[in-house]
């Protein structure tokens, strides 16, 4: 009895043991690609084992498409041009291109592309200026109830070289909620001009996998890792007046282009809207009136929404695109740099066009 | 049994419809059925499957399983190779249709536990099934169950613009559609019996 079960058992194992050696060698076969070879704007080759997505291929290779959903397909930031080797288009890509992209043909999503053969692509220059840092937390500065100002100081002698107003993409460390590791992207608020360590303002999301984790768990001494610089919000270099629009941790960009305008010096006319909701969310108040009197001609004007009686505010309140009007001197020589939630950016540039601001002089950072 | 596979074949898609008589495969065809074009997707990979894996499952229960005196086993045999069938093919389509791939990827994993494709393996073996009439009446099930997704996807689509009762929409109405094509299939039932 004792053997006939034995021999059934063995035979079901042998079965079992066939099929999951095919689908071994099925894997080993058929899922490897080999050595492909990334051909970068016609000037630069790559070799990646193939297989993996050209967003993760690429990074591996030190090469960082701007990506803030992590190769999800969702954020559609890691777009570039597939001259050649890409495949057709696919369906989970459809979505988040235009009508134009689509037409075009050769502009994809990174993330979904996978690598199978030799391919050639097209992306900005700029990009190769992206790599990863390594970070120790120097300080963390609480600047309001939720929002915390953290200086990150690279390892040795690793040096960023950015415009200011551009970001960084921070990547998280599992913790007891989370184990899994996120990217998020936060900009970077410490002037280009210090390039061994860079500052980021950080504000709590309830919930948020990134902020709750700054918020809660990270502490001066961590280990971090960064990529970055990424993006095209910077400071344009003209004479044109200058309004900026930012609250809450959207101040982080602009702190960094008025800190490096201190720097180089400027006469433009600058005038910066902080929009709040009560006293309790303004912060780096005297430090953003104090420049008031290092520049020739800057504002630094606070808005609260809902002021509390017992604050005593005489500031400004309401909204701040009513004040757009008596702050606008020429509307065809005015820049506004804005950094918020897309419906304050949607509002605000509607705003500013309507005062007679060119739409292609109104620069935004919008974060979700 | 005695009768041709030419026969079955028919047979398994009109008379005894897997779906439609026996009322197998139920839930991706519910699911699925929502859109024309990815139950067409789903019909023809339910139907590629079904067939090879007929022919396979044959196979082992006639040199293995009844060799080896394992008969008892059949049930978790043939759920194996259907998943490493599915599996290896999702791999080859990986490999070699990329664009099939993302269209019908995400139904493939759906197959491995479609009821339908574990019945037909099933049926071939209670009804002592040839090789060749295996695989005849796995493709006439896989093309009959192709039919009757189609079916409903194209009658759910006229639906969209229809009133539906609150109570039934969805799958109520589904099923209540399912039923009235099974009765026509009914119909068919005089031509031939296989059962």
């Amino acid at each position: 009895m004792i053997f006939v079960i034995l021999k059934d058992i063995a035979i079901l194992s042998a079965i079992s043991t066939i099929l999951a050696l095919v689908m071994v060698l099925a894997q080993r076969w058929l899922s490897n690609y080999g050595t492909c070879k990334i051909d970068i704007n016609g000037k630069r080759d790559v070799s990646v084992i193939g297989g993996s997505s050209l967003l993760s291929s690429l990074s591996e290779k030190q090469i960082f498409l701007p990506s803030a959903c992590g190769g999800r397909g969702s954020c559609a930031a890691c777009k570039c041009k597939v001259l050649s080797g890409g495949g057709p288009v696919l369906p989970t890509e459809r979505p988040l291109l235009s009508k134009e992209e689509l037409a075009a043909g050769n502009i994809r999503l990174a993330c979904q592309v996978k690598v199978k053969s030799d391919i050639s692509i097209e992306i900005p220059s700029s990009i190769f200026n992206i790599r990863r840092y390594h970070a120790t937390i120097a300080e963390i500065i609480d600047y309001t109830y939720d929002i915390k100002g953290i200086t990150f100081k690279f390892d040795d002698g690793e040096k960023i070289d950015f415009l200011a107003g551009q970001y960084v993409q921070l990547e998280t460390e599992p913790y007891p909620e989370m184990k899994q590791r996120v990217v998020r992207a936060y900009s970077i608020s410490s002037k280009p001009e210090i390039n061994d360590a860079l500052q980021l303002i950080i504000r709590y999301v309830p919930d948020g996998i990134c902020t709750t984790w700054v918020h809660k768990y990270l502490k001066v001494g961590d280990k971090v890792s960064l990529t970055g610089p990424y993006g095209d919000f910077y400071l344009r270099e003209t004479d044109a007046d200058i309004i900026f629009v930012a609250g809450g941790s959207g101040k982080a960009p602009i702190k960094s282009i008025l800190e490096h305008l201190q720097i180089v010096g400027t006469t433009r006319k600058m005038t910066y809207f902080f929009g709040a909701r009560t006293v309790r969310d303004l912060y780096l108040t005297d430090e953003f009136k104090a420049l008031e009197d290092v520049f020739p001609d800057f504002k630094y004007e606070p808005v609260l929404s809902q002021p509390d009686p017992n604050d005593n505010w005489s500031g400004k309140t309401g909204f701040v695109m009513p004040y757009f009007k008596e702050t606008i001197r020429d509307p065809k020589n005015t820049e506004a740099y804005l950094c918020g939630s897309p419906g304050m950016i949607n509002a605000v540039t509607k705003a500013l066009m309507d005062n007679g601001l060119a739409k292609e002089k109104i620069y935004y950072d919008s974060f979700g | 049994m005695d009768i041709s596979a030419f026969v079955l074949f028919w047979a398994a898609i009109f008379t005894s419809n897997i779906l439609l008589t026996n009322f197998l495969g139920m839930c991706s065809y519910l699911s699925v059925s929502r859109e024309v074009e990815s139950s067409f997707g789903l019909g023809i990979a339910v139907m590629f499957v079904l067939t090879v894996t007929a022919a396979l499952n044959w196979l082992v229960y006639n040199y293995v399983l009844v060799p080896f005196n394992i008969v008892y086993l059949q049930f978790i045999v043939f759920i194996i190779v259907i998943a490493a069938f599915v599996q290896f093919l999702e791999l080859v389509i990986e490999r070699y249709v990329p664009a099939l791939y993302y269209t019908l990827g995400i139904f493939l994993p759906l197959i491995t536990v479609n009821c339908a494709i574990f019945g037909v393996s099933l049926f071939m073996v209670i009804r002592d099934y040839s090789f060749l009439q295996s695989i005849a009446f796995g493709a006439g099930s896989g093309l009959g169950w192709l039919l009757a997704i189609l079916m409903l996807a194209a009658i759910r689509r006229k639906l969209k613009e229809k009133l539906v009762p609150t109570g039934l929409q969805g799958v109520g109405i589904s099923l209540i559609i399912t039923g009235i094509m099974a009765l026509a299939f009914v119909g068919f039932s005089g031509i031939v019996q296989i059962q």
